[in-house]
């Protein structure tokens, strides 16, 4: 008989604990759904988020020093540190989406908290398993019953998504990819108001996302077959050696590109979006476009740069394709929208063509000089984050004006409803105003910043007839947003519509989004320091 | 050889971080007052004239600083706000305070209150008086940022920021017509010259990754003299449409439709000299291009007898000053293009001329109030004794332009008739003829306004004006009378950082050293003997008459080219408008049309696409996945 002998690997577990701290908060969320009164579970699980999620970002900076992130902040650049658990790389790149991460799931968690718009509940379904309009929904509903398990189900999601973003090994990727998507599909079932529409988009969230899943699993498998390696360092190993099919190769890359594109949102994998988007309660949705959206975009740069870098050559066209296809979709239809909410999937679609236009681009800008200064200019990576974060902010900043506007006590989504808003709400119309500036990316906000980093890295990447192209699909898309604009201001108001007072925690969202979208635009450069100096996958 | 910016900027630091607040006072004040809306009426004008007050005391303290400097540290840079600055790209908002640009700041704020404080009894009565301090702050804002900035593009911003507010300002009775028209025109005239600016803007990124001065300046030495020389005559452009400089200059007559202190901040004193401004900054692209440098010193004698020209036909009170103004300016633009030699004496009669032209300006307003807003000199005469203070501080005014010694005038505008004698003698024969036709018009003006009979309309009974106005005109007629004597022996040891050569003579007294002088002066006192025969010695007709030789008629014309404009370029344009509107009718309409149902016929599709179905949906996918799997085996293929 042999005895396997198994040594314990030893594990920084400071390294870990921003994603300890989200995963045990998770895990104690559904201890208190079982063990704490009904009346107080709201306030509790609320109060445990985000209590989680602050500690998650003071566990993230206080690691800050040791990845030479703050000398970089001040301009000396010490060089770049990761710190390798085999299957999971903690480097710059995974600190920063894990902070993007965790400053806007809190922005979102505080949108999924507010309860005083919806007239003294949360956006959420009281009876998840009642059947829509039946008497047991009508009796949950007047016991004021509540489901406070969004916010773990938020957690267990956020916990995937940031195992993804740190993921180097195909099967974590997989596992993560599944564990942040999992509790989506149930909070995308959850809406209050039009149930049925609600619990259809999570069904063909699930069954699409299930499809997508498979695909990425039997790409990596694929890849698995081809490399004799789940990890991203012996994938790329074996294409710098050469050896195995190139067939193999590519139909495991395909694979493991199209189960990623779908999580961003990319044409052709994006017709869920639309649909999800607006079946989902409007808190949820605002979660899926931005955390979902940051996930997978890193989870996708790190694959492809790390993992399948060597091949770069033959895999770029796949994202300059794809990047035409989803920034003219996304615009153009996007033009003919009448669902405000549906406008919004549209734009995320559209943006997620301008973020392939970075990815394609991928221009590694740090270069480690002899001296370990680290060159200030923004790579792809570096761009595309600032991208996210511009993106995050004034999507946020939408969607948490989206749960505002209310006729007969539920959501106004129709276009034509918003009518006059901006003139009868002046602050109403400002946060519209300045997140829709953002998103068409005018200059002064942090839209344009991203437009122009993104672009740049593209162009010094080579790509500088994509760039032309989308400089003119981002015109079209200008389009989309003034069109809302226009809308807001020079329409007269209808009548029935009216713009709740947010609450506290709404307040929060408005103000924080907005500020970001203008502190980075405003003042971009400490921002794009910070990332420049962060910005490269370091290779295990 | 000199160069522009030889002096490296000293970091802002103490007083000088507080130097945004130059900017920052009027602009609040501006937005404060239009934002505020009616509930500003009854004090806003007050906030407004403390704006500039306020800016021109910080202004003082930072003069008195430097002056206490070195000269090898007499310039600061405060950097006020950092938009981009990582990798090559740097775009900040920074404000440079040296020699130049104070005098400058000086002048603006200076003048400028003193505008403002007149305006306070000028438009006393106008029910839109808010908004006009409003605006009137705005373009103090804009001016300063255009003299602080350390960097075309943010100078560029102030320069689009003065060209609003100047045509705000010209068309703020825009119940006239005439007066929309104006402004019209002028923003219009002016985007030509800002096209120069802005491809020089564009020229500079090319070529050095940077618009900043100093980064330009020192960078053009390297560069080819083909595109250096593109540089300057794109400035060139730039300058000639917002100082009024031939053939750009025929918005400044109509620009008179503004209130009058408009007409003396803007159109005299401030924005019309930034023209000057730009040429003298940009001193060292001139140094490369030898050709562009000429051309500016022809531009500039070409306007100084144009608009001297147009001064003399006119009739129209403010139109005269007008003519003066592109005449005055266009001495300046042949002083920047003489070089080096010449910048000292630019910026010097463009302080002495932001005095006297302002004051003479004023004065004019002065008369109008009086005379019910009249501003044709044949309805004036013998107003010099209702008008005592207003006539001895025209006078003032007067004296200093037509350059009578130890008026300010006398010194600045010697200078440059014998700086450009010494470069280029025909220029500098031009500029003193010039020099006789000033003195001509001028005393034109002065007789056919306060002497002779009285040919004032029925019912108007001229007095003199209220303190509030006679107080900055005398001030001004301070400025005009004395600044020349002052700031001579100083202006050119001040202004040497900036790359100007000292001039030779520096003291208070005339230079009569110099025939040249003696020159000036005879063909000064011709031009007035002239006049006094023609005007002073005759009675002045009422109405004016028609046999008059061709000279006149075409000044009265402005030279013809307005029509020719409109004939030429405008009905050009027309034509061409027409045709692409037949074309946009026939053609491209019912492409438009087709596109549309295109569209349509998309949206359809689109929606039939995303009809909600997963299973169609995720037929999708499948397709889709099929065709990133062709993308790869195509590359493969290649």
């Amino acid at each position: 008989m042999i005895w396997l002998e198994f040594t314990a690997p030893a594990i920084d577990y400071a390294r870990l604990a921003p994603f300890i701290i989200v995963l045990g908060a998770a895990c104690l969320g559904v201890l208190v759904e079982a063990f704490v009164e009904r009346t107080w579970r709201h306030e509790v699980q609320t109060g445990l988020s985000v209590i989680a999620l602050l500690g998650a970002v003071v566990a993230v900076i206080a690691q800050w020093d040791s990845y030479g992130l703050a000398d970089s902040v001040a301009g000396s650049g010490a060089g770049l540190i990761g710190f390798d658990f085999g299957s999971v790389m903690i480097d710059g790149p995974t600190q920063i989406a894990w902070l993007t991460l965790l400053g806007f799931t809190l922005l979102s968690l505080l949108l999924f908290a507010e309860r005083s718009v919806h007239g003294g509940h949360s956006a959420f379904t009281s009876a998840a398993a009642a059947i829509p309009g039946s008497r047991s929904e009508a009796e949950a509903t007047s016991a004021q019953l509540e489901h406070a398990e969004v916010f773990p189900l938020a957690l267990f999601s956020l916990a995937g998504m940031m195992l993804l973003t740190a993921g180097q090994d195909l099967l974590v990727m997989f596992v993560a990819l599944e564990i942040l998507s999992l509790p989506l599909y149930v909070l995308a079932a959850l809406a209050r108001h039009r149930r049925l529409g609600s619990q259809e988009a999570a069904l063909k969230y699930f069954l699409l996302g299930a499809a997508a899943s498979g695909m990425f699993l039997f790409g990596a498998a694929l890849l698995f077959a081809y490399s004799g390696s789940f990890d991203l360092a012996g994938l790329a190993l074996a294409q710098t050696a050469g050896v195995g099919s190139d067939w193999l190769l590519i139909a495991g890359l395909a694979l493991v590109a199209a189960g990623l594109l779908f999580k961003i949102g990319a044409v052709p994998f994006h017709q869920w979006a639309p649909d999800v988007y607006q079946g989902a309660p409007t808190p949820v949705t605002g979660f899926m476009s931005v955390a979902t959206k940051v996930a997978a975009v890193f989870a996708l740069l790190r694959l492809f740069y790390v993992g399948l870098g060597p091949s770069w050559w033959t895999w770029r066209p796949v994202f300059v394709v794809a990047a035409i296809a989803t920034m003219a979709l996304g615009a153009v239809v996007g033009i003919v929208q009448s669902d405000v909410k549906r406008l919004l999937a549209y734009s995320s679609i559209t943006h997620a063509g301008f973020i392939l236009v970075g990815v394609a681009g991928a221009f590694t800008a740090v270069s480690l000089a002899a001296d370990g200064t680290i060159s200030h200019a923004l790579g792809s990576v570096a761009s595309i984050t600032t991208y996210l974060v511009a993106y995050g902010c004034a999507t946020l900043g939408c969607f948490a004006c989206v749960t505002l506007v209310q006729s007969q006590g539920r959501e106004a989504t129709d276009l034509a409803a918003w009518s006059g808003l901006g003139r009868s709400k002046p602050w109403f119309g400002a946060v519209m105003l300045i997140s829709l500036l953002s998103l068409a990316g005018i200059p002064l906000t942090a839209g344009f910043v991203g437009k122009l980093t993104v672009f740049v890295a593209a162009w010094r990447g080579g790509l500088w007839w994509l760039v032309l192209v989308a400089i003119v699909l981002s015109v079209v898309a200008v389009y989309v947003y003034f069109r809302l604009v226009a809308v807001l201001f020079f329409q007269p108001p209808r009548p029935g519509v009216e713009v709740k007072t947010p609450g506290p925690a709404t307040v929060v969202v408005l103000a924080l989004s907005v500020l970001g979208t203008l502190a980075f635009g405003l003042v971009p450069g400490p921002l794009t320091k910070l990332l420049a100096s962060v910005g490269a996958f370091l290779v295990p | 050889m000199l160069t522009l910016e030889t002096l490296v900027p000293t970091v802002a630091s103490g007083s000088f971080v507080w130097a945004w607040l130059l900017i920052a006072l009027p602009l609040g004040s501006a937005a404060l007052l239009l934002v505020a809306g009616k509930a500003a009426n009854a004090w806003g004008h007050w906030l407004a004239v403390l704006a500039p007050l306020a800016s021109f005391a910080l202004a003082l303290v930072y003069f008195i600083d430097l002056l206490g400097r070195p000269t090898a540290e007499r310039s600061v840079r405060d950097q006020v706000y950092s938009w981009i600055t990582t990798g090559g790209w740097d775009f900040s908002l920074a404000l440079q305070l040296d020699p130049l640009s104070l005098l400058f700041l000086l002048l603006v704020t200076g003048v400028g209150s003193l505008i403002h404080i007149y305006s306070l009894g000028y438009m006393a009565h106008d029910p839109n008086r808010r908004r006009f301090f409003a605006y009137l702050n705005l373009f103090i804002a804009a001016m300063l940022i255009l003299v602080l900035a350390d960097d075309y593009l943010v100078l560029f911003v102030g320069w689009e920021g003065v060209g609003l507010a100047s045509y705000l300002l010209i068309s703020f009775w825009q119940e006239r017509p005439s007066a929309a028209a104006a402004g019209k025109k002028a923003f219009i005239v002016n985007r030509v010259g800002d096209l120069g600016l802005l491809l020089a803007i564009f020229t500079c990124l090319a070529m050095f990754g940077s618009t900043k001065f100093t980064v330009v300046n020192a960078g053009v030495g390297q560069v080819s003299s083909g595109w250096a020389a593109f540089l300057g005559f794109m400035l060139l452009l730039a300058a000639c449409g917002k100082s009024a400089q031939v053939p750009l200059q025929t918005w400044l007559l109509d620009a008179m439709e503004g209130p009058t202190p408009v007409s003396a901040l803007i159109h005299a004193a401030t924005m019309v000299t930034a023209g000057v401004y730009l040429v003298v900054r940009s001193g060292a692209v001139y140094a490369q291009a030898p050709s562009a440098q000429l051309a500016v010193a022809i531009v500039g004698t070409v306007t100084l007898l144009v608009g001297a020209w147009i001064g003399c036909a006119k009739d129209d009170i403010k139109k005269v000053l007008a003519g003066s103004t592109m005449s005055q300016i266009g001495y300046m633009m042949l002083a920047a293009g003489i070089g080096p030699a010449g910048y000292a004496f630019a910026i010097f009669h463009l302080l002495t001329h932001g005095f006297f032209k302002a004051n003479m300006f004023l004065g004019a307003g002065s008369i109008m109030h009086a005379t019910d807003g009249d501003v044709d000199m044949r309805h004036y005469g013998g107003l010099a004794k209702v008008m005592r203070i207003t006539f001895v501080t025209f006078a003032a005014g007067y004296l200093a332009i037509i350059g009578l010694p130890f008026f300010s005038g006398a010194y600045s505008k010697d200078h440059i008739i014998e700086a450009a004698w010494e470069q280029q003698p025909v220029l500098g024969a031009l500029a003193l003829l010039g020099a006789g036709v000033t003195a001509f018009y001028m005393t034109r003006l002065m007789l056919m306004t306060f002497f002779g009979h009285k040919r004032w309309r029925e019912g108007v009974k001229p007095h003199e004006s209220p303190a509030v106005m006679w107080g900055p005109l005398v001030l001004l007629a301070l400025g005009s009378a004395g600044l020349g004597m002052v700031l001579n022996g100083w202006i050119g040891r001040w202004l040497e950082p900036i790359g100007a050569e000292a001039p030779a003579h520096a003291s208070w007294l005339p230079d009569f050293s110099n025939w040249l002088s003696f020159a000036v002066l005879g063909v000064v006192a011709v031009g007035v003997v002239i006049a006094w025969l023609v005007f002073g010695r005759r009675p002045v007709p009422d109405q004016p008459p028609q046999q008059v030789s061709p000279l006149t008629t075409i000044g009265r014309h402005d030279l013809y080219v307005d029509q020719a404009y409109v004939s030429g370029i405008a009905g050009g344009t027309y034509a061409l408008g027409n045709g692409l509107a037949r074309f946009d009718d026939r053609g491209l309409d019912k492409a438009v049309d087709g596109l549309g149902l295109g569209a349509q016929g998309a949206g359809w599709l689109a929606r039939r696409w995303q009809n909600g179905y997963v299973r169609s949906y995720g037929l999708t996918m499948l397709i889709g996945l099929l065709a990133v799997g062709v993308v790869l085996i195509l590359t493969q293929l290649v």
